[in-house]
């Protein structure tokens, strides 16, 4: 399998890359991992006339905390991820998540940029990043603008990117401490996208949730974030017939394809149960 | 398409080459610089066999483009021996515990264990597993790949190699 001709431009900065792409237009594709789009290309699915590669923006790469926030590059990859100390202490849902996915190979170059850009409803960190409402910082012709996670998906493979534009950074609120976090994914194998999967934060206070939020993957044509499912859970304790409340909310909003990974209603059934164990382990950890 | 010059170091050794963009990495090794123990086996992105060590990160090559290689340092299966030609401990552990059967999959998972090995210089089972985890074998059953790896961890770090009860 051998990909489609196509130009290669490697910009060492991000106005670089921005004016490229803003020029080539529809013939430019920005190139970050490569584990989606290169794949892609090879079953000819992709046939980007230029790539622009932004793995020699050195801006681009890296997570550092600003204020109550933690800001990673879009160019971080999984295994970065996985490896930082900031991360496992204040955010540690981002290694959780970034260990289930793929496999190690495909997470030494999978960037969280490219996983969140991408719009496939198959990658597992948009539903995090609704969950923990980060924003995304764009560059791009007009300059930088901010757009929610919450905002930004609007169907498979669409999303608020424009063409020229650059997903640059994600920008993550740091949860409060104490919180409980889980992301739980059923997949078929290792390297598999999720059949659903569900990932919780929450805090605890007097032996009920105070604040709760979910996101779910794979079971609708965008990431999904559970606000209802959420609401009915804040201030409970919460007991078995608030979670089942709560699973049917989080159900109801779901509209995934009968693919390989099973029918329809299966997988709506099966991002019910990954949100009760996320919700069990989450509220496990937390503490308050 | 025009090409491009690209620069790296393989195996020790600096290869100077002009590459079409679209050239994968597997294949401007395997077919123009005869390096071919780094395999293809499913070309999509999950058996494991061609996986290479590229500046320090295992990858597979299937997946990265020769260009995109320009300027790193790549190791594969080639350059495992010792620089007397003694085997690399990984090579030895695959021998003694019996690591492969057809293999087809073995320089991948040699390469594989030996970033693992860097990383985690005495991994528990399941952390071997975790860590091969990309590379498929569709002949041991993994069980003496295990056993491979906890032989090589073994030995580099210069303990004897005791062998779990089954």
């Amino acid at each position: 399998m051998i990909p489609g001709a196509f130009a290669y431009h490697r910009p060492s900065s991000v106005k670089e890359a921005v004016g490229l792409l803003a020029e080539l237009g529809d013939d430019g594709r920005a190139l970050a991992g490569g584990h989606s789009l290169i794949p892609m290309m090879k079953l000819r699915l992709a046939t980007p006339a230029n790539l622009v590669d932004l793995g020699g923006i050195a801006d681009l790469k890296g997570i550092r905390a600003d204020g109550n926030d933690i800001i990673i590059g879009a160019m971080t990859t999984q295994h970065d991820l996985i490896g930082s100390p900031l991360l496992g202490e204040k955010i540690p849902i981002l290694r959780e998540t970034s260990e289930q996915i793929a496999d190690p190979q495909v997470r030494y170059l999978g960037t969280l940029g490219g996983n969140v850009a991408n719009g496939d409803p198959g990658n597992d960190m948009p539903a995090v990043m609704l969950c923990l409402n980060a924003t995304y910082q764009i560059v791009g012709r007009a300059g930088e603008r901010r757009i929610a996670a919450r905002e930004f998906y609007q169907g498979a493979y669409f999303t608020a990117l424009e063409a020229g534009d650059v997903l640059t950074a994600v920008r993550i609120p740091i949860p409060a401490a104490g919180h409980g976090y889980a992301y739980e994914k059923l997949k078929r194998k290792i390297g598999d996208y999720a059949t659903a999967a569900a990932a919780v934060v929450l805090t605890i206070s007097g032996g009920k949730i105070g604040t709760c939020s979910i996101g779910l993957t794979n079971v609708a044509e965008t990431p999904l974030w559970a606000e209802e499912a959420a609401k009915i859970l804040v201030g409970s304790a919460p007991d078995a017939a608030t979670v089942k409340k709560a699973v049917a909310a989080a159900e109801a909003i779901t509209a995934p394809a009968t693919d390989a990974r099973g029918p329809a209603l299966y997988r709506t059934k099966m991002a019910g149960v990954m949100l009760a164990r996320a919700l069990a382990r989450a509220k496990a950890r937390a503490r308050g | 398409m025009a090409k491009s010059h690209v620069s790296m170091k393989v195996n020790g050794k600096t290869i100077e080459a002009l590459v079409e963009p679209r050239t994968l990495l597997i294949h401007f090794l395997r077919d123009e610089q005869n390096i071919t123990g780094p395999h293809i086996g499913c070309e999509t992105s999950h058996c494991g066999a061609c996986t290479v060590d590229l500046d320090g990160k295992s990858v597979k090559s299937c997946t990265v483009f020769a260009i995109q290689a320009n300027g790193s340092d790549i190791r594969t299966i080639e350059g495992m021996a010792n620089a007397d030609g003694t085997l690399h401990a990984l090579q030895e552990g695959f021998r003694e515990m019996h690591g492969l059967q057809c293999g087809f999959c073995t320089p991948g998972m040699i390469v594989r264990a030996y970033r693992l090995l860097q990383e985690n210089n005495n991994p528990t089972e399941e952390e071997i597993r975790y860590g091969i985890s990309g590379n498929l074998c569709r002949c041991t059953g993994y069980q003496n790949i295990v056993k491979a790896i906890q032989f090589a961890a073994a030995k580099l770090n210069g303990v004897a190699f005791q062998e779990a009860a089954e």
